[in-house]
């Protein structure tokens, strides 16, 4: 479980992978190519940071003929929620959440 | 209407026999996803998801059933099962991975209101299935951040 959840943090402790997983987020099953689309930086490094994710569990992937798509995998994301987040903490959370969503104009924080 | 598809992936320290028992055994169900799968797991028989004592929320019909390996079932609203519309797919593979097991949950064919409900269940859903077969208890609550489980 220990195990488990450093591979999450570690992944999640850096903005290319955390964008990755927004486009993910945005449009699910995406492949290399697509994924790699836009972004400074190289195919090879998509897929560098594909793997990190992809051994913390936090996207899964199907392979497709030739090609590889990728999910978010919100699982892992979930396990992190409930072990922190009490049932009565949820709905002043989410207020807050979207208090700050409204004020802010954006939805990641 | 476009069709989506869903994966979702969890690493469970059990056996894949658990992990079978956990998905098709209705008390075992009901105890980490509020409702009971209820079926003889046999191709082509029906299989309803229901809470216990109530009518189902979602029927469907058992299309692959390789114990404790694979499971694939439709998925259909009762009342309206004829419509392909709101009639999903969801394949459960059940892999051992060096003493733990890995599930995969592919979800397919959904409709967008069915792709909102089954994202915001399914990781309550496994997580509550892990939690129960790793400790044998289950999340206090595990759905009251969770408007609607995974249903058709």
């Amino acid at each position: 479980m220990t195990d488990e959840m450093d591979l999450v943090f570690k992944a999640l402790a850096d903005p290319s992978r955390r964008h990755l997983l927004d486009r993910l987020h945005g449009e699910a099953g995406q492949t290399l190519g697509a994924l790699a689309e836009g972004l400074a930086m190289t195919r090879q490094a998509v897929s560098q940071h594909l793997a990190l994710l992809e051994a913390a569990n936090l996207i899964a992937t199907v392979k497709r003929g030739r090609e590889k798509l990728h999910y978010l995998n919100p699982v892992p994301i979930h396990q992190i929620h409930a072990r922190w987040i009490a049932k009565f903490e949820r709905p002043r959370l989410d207020a807050l959440a979207a208090l700050k969503q409204r004020l802010e104009g954006e939805d990641d924080g | 209407m476009a069709k989506h598809a869903y994966v979702y992936v969890t690493y469970i320290l059990t056996t894949p026999q658990k992990v079978w028992e956990a998905l098709t055994d209705a008390k075992i169900s009901a105890s980490y996803w509020e409702r009971e799968n209820v079926s003889d797991w046999k191709v082509g028989s029906r299989w309803e998801h229901r809470l216990p004592g109530k009518s189902p929320d979602v029927v469907g019909e058992v299309l692959e059933s390789d114990p404790p390996r694979r499971l694939v079932t439709s998925w259909k609203v009762p009342g309206d099962e004829q419509n392909p519309d709101r009639t999903n797919r969801c394949v459960f593979d059940i892999e051992d991975a060096g003493g733990k097991v890995k599930l995969t949950v592919t979800h397919s064919d959904l409709g967008d209101k069915a792709l909102a409900d089954v994202s915001a269940g399914w990781p309550a859903v496994l997580s509550n299935l892990k939690t129960l077969l790793e400790t044998g208890r289950t999340l206090p609550d595990p759905y009251g951040a969770v408007a609607n489980h995974p249903k058709g």
